[in-house]
């Protein structure tokens, strides 16, 4: 019982991990939190769900619920939300900062292009759910502990994404450039970094991360167009609790996050899983304040 | 000084505001080789000149020419490739990079030799060496000076800039850190300094500028400067030090 739950909230870790990060990769370096993350999330997924209408589901391999066409879907919907992520900077974003906007004025933004994307989803898609997959995928039961295999690919699939985003961060110039800017982008201009090309990577790093989101949530749950939103309370609670300023405080906060919601869902009512969110983050910032690896402000 | 004129400002005018301006006809020369110290009380525009000149402050007329280049109106981040390194007063490093990345963000203009360049950085500043892996932000105040000019030396500039670098310093931090610029000046980079610290900068200086209101008021060679009871009491605020 015990371990199902660690396992149920890893699984949930998952997904919000790869929303918590772009959020966290955008709220450092372009200075305001986006309430559009999660519905990148969500247009990360249906692109892909549009992609295997256009080339087909066919086969599975290794036992999971989706073939290689998912996989490929995967992938150019990563880079297809980037390109979104970018034509929405080019045409709303980029303008603001020029203008020296305010940090509200980025955030209301935001708000509007969160609910652009997720009505242009309804008006496209519809309300109903759709599913990459309609096969019942037996969970594997080890020792009483029950998880699909699906669930097994979106935990590995994070946990690769993660340690390939922290080698990107620690190894190269632009990863490099990129916790400059987030530190200090005066300094950054004075060192030779374009900060304007900095920002364009963020995007498409936040939306690919997202929209492979979106799709492991697609196939481990469903595809709707709140799918995203939905995720947003979990996200920020992630963040806040990380300590803002640390993309390794926000894995480390979509993980307690995670787990609280596992806990929730299996001891109390489902419904509350939200309300113990919160909870985990006002327990976390009474003890300290910055979050866990926060720096004092 | 029969050296080349290798930074020239003429009748900069600039700010923050377009109608109020900060420098208001500041000129300036610095020839190859040289330390040039300008000098003023707070509030003078001697952050805004050297601002000016990293292209981070708004410049509304005259002219900033380096080797005979036009560099106003320059994209900061291009500065590097021109040559001009600069070293800002305050949040100078990337504290929550360790002392090795910023002296490899330092260096990325001119990644081919990166590795060469850092063995030849630490060993103008061999404290840093030992201390490479740790976070900038963990450094002292003087040790996070020298990661600053450290960091602006990586890209080969031959012209550096430097803002305030005794601010928040003990005399002792102080003179070494302006002993340092020597070493720096040996290395065949020219360097021009804003300073507070009259006595410490003039010190290692050839030459100076006095600044009031936006506007260049006296210059003339450090040892003037420095003897200079004018240029103390009005300016510099050290009468006592330096009539006596």
């Amino acid at each position: 019982m015990m371990v199902q739950m660690l396992v149920d909230g890893v699984v949930a870790a998952s997904f919000i991990t790869l929303g918590v990060v772009g959020l966290s990769m955008v709220y450092n370096i372009l200075n305001f939190p986006t309430f559009a993350q999660g519905d990148h999330i969500a247009t990360g997924g249906y692109i892909a769900l549009g992609l295997v209408a256009l080339i087909g589901t066919a086969g599975s391999i290794a036992g999971l619920s989706f073939g290689w066409p998912l996989i490929l879907a995967l992938v150019c919907a990563a880079v297809l939300n980037g390109v979104v992520a970018l034509a929405l900077d080019r045409a709303i974003f980029s303008r603001l900062r020029r203008q020296n906007a305010s940090r509200i004025s980025l955030i209301m933004a935001s708000f509007g292009v969160a609910l652009m994307l997720r009505h242009l989803i309804i008006v496209f898609a519809g309300h109903e759910p759709h599913y990459f997959s309609f096969a019942i995928q037996p969970a594997l039961d080890f020792g009483g502990v029950r998880i699909t295999r699906n669930e097994l690919v979106a935990v590995a699939v994070t946990t690769a994404l993660v340690i390939g985003l922290h080698l990107f961060l620690s190894r190269t110039w632009l990863g490099k450039s990129m916790r400059a800017v987030s530190e200090n982008p005066s300094l950054a201009k004075v060192n030779g970094i374009d900060v304007n090309r900095v920002i364009l990577w963020t995007w498409v790093i936040s939306a690919g991360l997202a929209a492979v989101a979106g799709v492991l949530l697609g196939v481990v749950v469903q595809i709707h167009p709140f799918m995203g939103f939905e995720l947003l309370l979990p996200m920020f609670a992630a963040l806040i609790v990380g300590g803002m300023t640390s993309i390794y405080g926000a894995v480390l906060g979509a993980l307690l996050i995670g787990l609280a919601e596992g806990i929730t869902v299996q001891y109390f009512v489902p419904e509350y899983r939200q309300a113990v969110s919160f909870i985990v983050v006002i327990l976390v910032l009474m003890v300290r304040p910055n979050g866990i690896l926060g720096e004092k402000a | 000084m029969t050296a080349a004129l290798h930074l020239e400002v003429t009748d900069l005018v600039a700010g923050y505001a377009p109608d109020v301006p900060i420098l208001r006809g500041m000129s300036l020369s610095v020839h190859t080789g040289e330390i040039v110290t300008v000098l003023g009380p707070n509030g003078a525009g001697k952050s805004t000149l050297i601002k000016a000149i990293a292209g981070l402050v708004p410049t509304s007329s005259g002219a900033i020419r380096v080797r005979g280049n036009n560099i106003m109106g320059l994209a900061t981040h291009r500065l590097v490739t021109a040559g001009v390194a600069y070293v800002p007063q305050v949040d100078n490093i990337f504290t929550r990079l360790s002392v090795q990345e910023n002296l490899e963000i330092g260096g990325m203009a001119a990644p081919i030799e990166l590795r060469q360049r850092i063995a030849e950085i630490y060993a103008l500043f061999p404290d840093l060496a030992r201390l490479r892996q740790l976070a900038a932000g963990k450094l002292s105040g003087g040790q996070r000076q020298m990661v600053a000019v450290a960091r602006a030396l990586m890209a080969r500039p031959h012209l550096i800039m430097l803002d305030e670098p005794s601010a928040g310093l003990s005399p002792k931090l102080t003179e070494m850190v302006f002993q340092k610029l020597l070493d720096v000046r040996a290395l065949g980079v020219t360097v021009l300094v804003v300073e507070q610290n009259a006595k410490a900068a003039l010190a290692i200086s050839d030459r100076g500028y006095v600044l009031a209101e936006g506007q260049q008021r006296f210059t003339g060679t450090a040892s003037d400067l420095l003897c200079s009871p004018e240029v103390g009491e009005l300016y510099l605020g050290t009468r006592t030090k330096l009539a006596s």
